[in-house]
């Protein structure tokens, strides 16, 4: 090996420091878990340390744009952009806030001794969405897609003695891996009709030949079902309820929100980088002429909401409507991205901030519900308006933030989606996506409709919150309400964050 | 004598991908459906080893058939272990009897 290609190797070294310390404190975790055999309560502080320096040497390389692991110059494995690490941040961040979320779960609790495992899966998890999250190769694309979901099958089951919980694990794995399997043979087909598995250069072939149409469809939309998968997009969303409603809440919450990010972070850079032609000065994509991924991503939106929207009216588990509404919201996410547009980016990236937050939040209530009734079936909820004011309230708010009403952060998000929509003229679309909110309404306010007219049917007593949860829920609901009135911030991180390599 | 070319190989895999999918759709042990998902791989497999080898493309095929395969060992051992979880809670590993979480 001479020195040049080494100092490559030193200069990419630098450009994946978030990463670096994201395998430093995997490995810590598992040496904390050996060597402290019997009191292991330090673990979610080791890994909420571990990722706050990462979150540090994120912000410090925020704007660095450049490739790691170059293989020729101007292209390289992984790519380092505010794209990217808006995505990681998000990530980490989540992350951290469901670290908090087990420390305060019953059904982590049960599995203690276990705790070790555990967390190490999560970090693993959380390296595998941090690469998604950068990938500019198919060959790491599919590797880190497979790191992430064999983490999380294992946690969909870590109770493995609860039947829900083996079920939900079962059904991931099994749709998990056809659905991976499927994108692997599109990702060989793509290979063999473009000779790279390189995304940029995959750019420039197609841009140079005229690539075979029918086949290189056929490719595309293979490679489109392990994406879809991983965010819960309509034909392939059928793990969605099962997974969420059998997994322990702490996951479900983590699944919804940071897998949900990384596959979107994966699809947006996979359709930009692989199928653009030219940016305009109004910042409108126009792709290569070989797949019609506007139509595409219509139906496929459509779909995708109006299926989650109508099968949550009928849940009676709130983990069960909360996993319908995330689909719901994977549609409206993928609005965002039919218009083609930084500005359908821009959109998608204040959504995600609000859906992260009210989603976590909505997770939080029914957890901390759910360890003193043992229950999330929504007949239980009935009267918890007297019982448990704090908690119903806070669910309240998050839920009408979820529907995307006026003074609550989801209604920006929403807002921002929709004006995309009509800037670039499709109306049609936004009338579509807006009476599917009206639709959510129903099920979400049938929710509070329990909580609070609702007499109970037996005697409980009073529900305690203690004082960890209610500072929790205070961080979670601050930036709801905050997020409503005063958005700016919120629209200035976005503009900075949607910037993508090469584009 | 029949030269073996890129198409010979394609349709192998090709064939291996439809077995995978059938396998996957009709069998209900859950092992069995297993096996049909390792069909796929396999199936992809044999596609990036033979486009690199008949397109001249150097050896990124061939290293991805490499990772295809310990991913495939690592998913076959997750998916064992979840299956003998099940085998052990429900007495049975027939998914269409899996089915408490339904509405």
């Amino acid at each position: 090996m001479n020195t040049i290609s080494l100092n490559y190797l030193v200069d990419s070294l630098k450009l994946i420091k978030p990463e670096i310390a994201l395998s430093i404190t995997l490995v810590l975790i598992v040496l904390v878990d050996l060597i402290m055999n019997k009191d292991k309560k330090f673990l979610p502080y080791v890994f909420v340390a571990g990722l706050l320096v990462t979150v540090y040497l994120l912000i410090e390389q925020f704007s660095t744009s450049a490739f790691a692991f170059t293989t020729a110059p101007n292209l390289g494995m992984v790519i380092i952009d505010p794209f990217g690490n808006f995505f990681k941040l998000l990530i980490a961040f989540a992350t951290i806030i469901v670290i908090m979320f087990s420390v305060l779960s019953n059904e982590i609790k049960e599995g203690l001794d276990r705790q070790g495992e555990y967390y190490a899966l999560m970090s693993g998890m959380i390296l595998g969405m941090f690469l998604m999250a950068s990938s500019a190769d198919l060959i790491l694309i599919y590797v880190s897609l497979e790191l992430v979901s064999l983490s999380s099958y294992v946690l969909a089951g870590f109770n493995k003695n609860h039947v829900r919980n083996s079920e939900a694990s079962l059904k991931y794995v099994i749709y998990g891996g056809i659905s991976s399997g499927i994108m692997l043979f599109g990702i060989s087909i793509l290979y063999g009709l473009t000779g790279s598995t390189n995304l940029y250069e995959i750019n420039s072939l197609i841009q140079a030949s005229q690539v075979h149409g029918l086949t290189f469809i056929v490719a595309s939309v293979l490679i489109f079902v392990g994406m879809g998968f991983k965010i819960s997009a309509a034909p392939f969303h059928f793990w969605t309820p099962d997974v969420y409603e059998g997994s322990p809440i702490p996951i479900t919450a983590y699944l919804s929100i940071a897998s949900k990010a990384a596959g979107f972070a994966l699809l947006i850079r996979f359709i930009k980088i692989t199928f653009i032609q030219s940016v305009d000065p109004n910042g409108f994509w126009h792709l290569l002429n070989v797949i019609d991924w506007k139509t595409f991503f219509i139906i496929i939106s459509i779909l995708t909401m109006t299926l989650g929207n109508f099968a949550a009216l009928w849940q009676n588990n709130m983990k069960r409507l909360l996993a319908y509404s995330s689909i719901a919201h994977a549609g409206y996410l993928l609005l965002g991205l039919t218009v083609l547009s930084n500005e359908g980016i821009m959109a998608i990236i204040i959504y995600f901030v609000v859906y992260g937050i009210m989603n976590l939040g909505a997770f939080l209530v029914v957890m901390l519900i759910a360890n003193k009734l043992g229950s999330e079936e929504i007949d239980d909820y009935d009267g918890l308006g007297s019982k448990a004011p704090f908690l119903s309230v806070s669910l309240a708010i998050f839920l009408v933030s979820l529907t995307g009403l006026p003074p609550t952060a989801g209604f920006i998000g929403k807002l921002y989606i929709f004006m995309a929509l009509v800037d670039a003229k499709m109306i049609a679309v936004a009338v579509i996506a807006l009476l599917n909110t009206v639709v959510s309404l129903y099920y979400y306010i049938r929710v509070l409709k329990h909580i609070f007219l609702n007499d109970p049917q037996k005697e409980t007593q009073v529900l305690s919150t203690s004082v960890a949860s209610v500072v929790f829920l205070v961080v979670l609901i601050t930036p709801v309400l905050l997020f409503g009135i005063y958005f700016t911030p919120l629209v200035d991180l976005a503009k900075s964050s949607i910037s993508l390599m090469g584009f | 004598m029949i030269q073996v070319g890129l198409n010979h190989f394609l349709v192998v895999s090709t064939a291996l991908f439809a077995l995978g999918i059938l396998g996957i759709v009709t069998r209900k042990n859950a092992v069995m459906v297993l096996m049909g998902i390792e069909l796929i791989l396999n199936s992809a497999n044999i596609n990036f080893i033979a486009f690199a080898k008949f397109g001249n493309f150097g050896f990124q095929g061939q290293a991805m058939a490499l990772f295809v395969i310990i991913l495939a060992a690592a998913e076959a051992a997750i998916a064992l272990a979840i299956v003998l979880n099940i085998y052990k809670t429900f007495s049975t590993v027939n998914v269409d009897e899996i089915d408490t979480l339904k509405d």
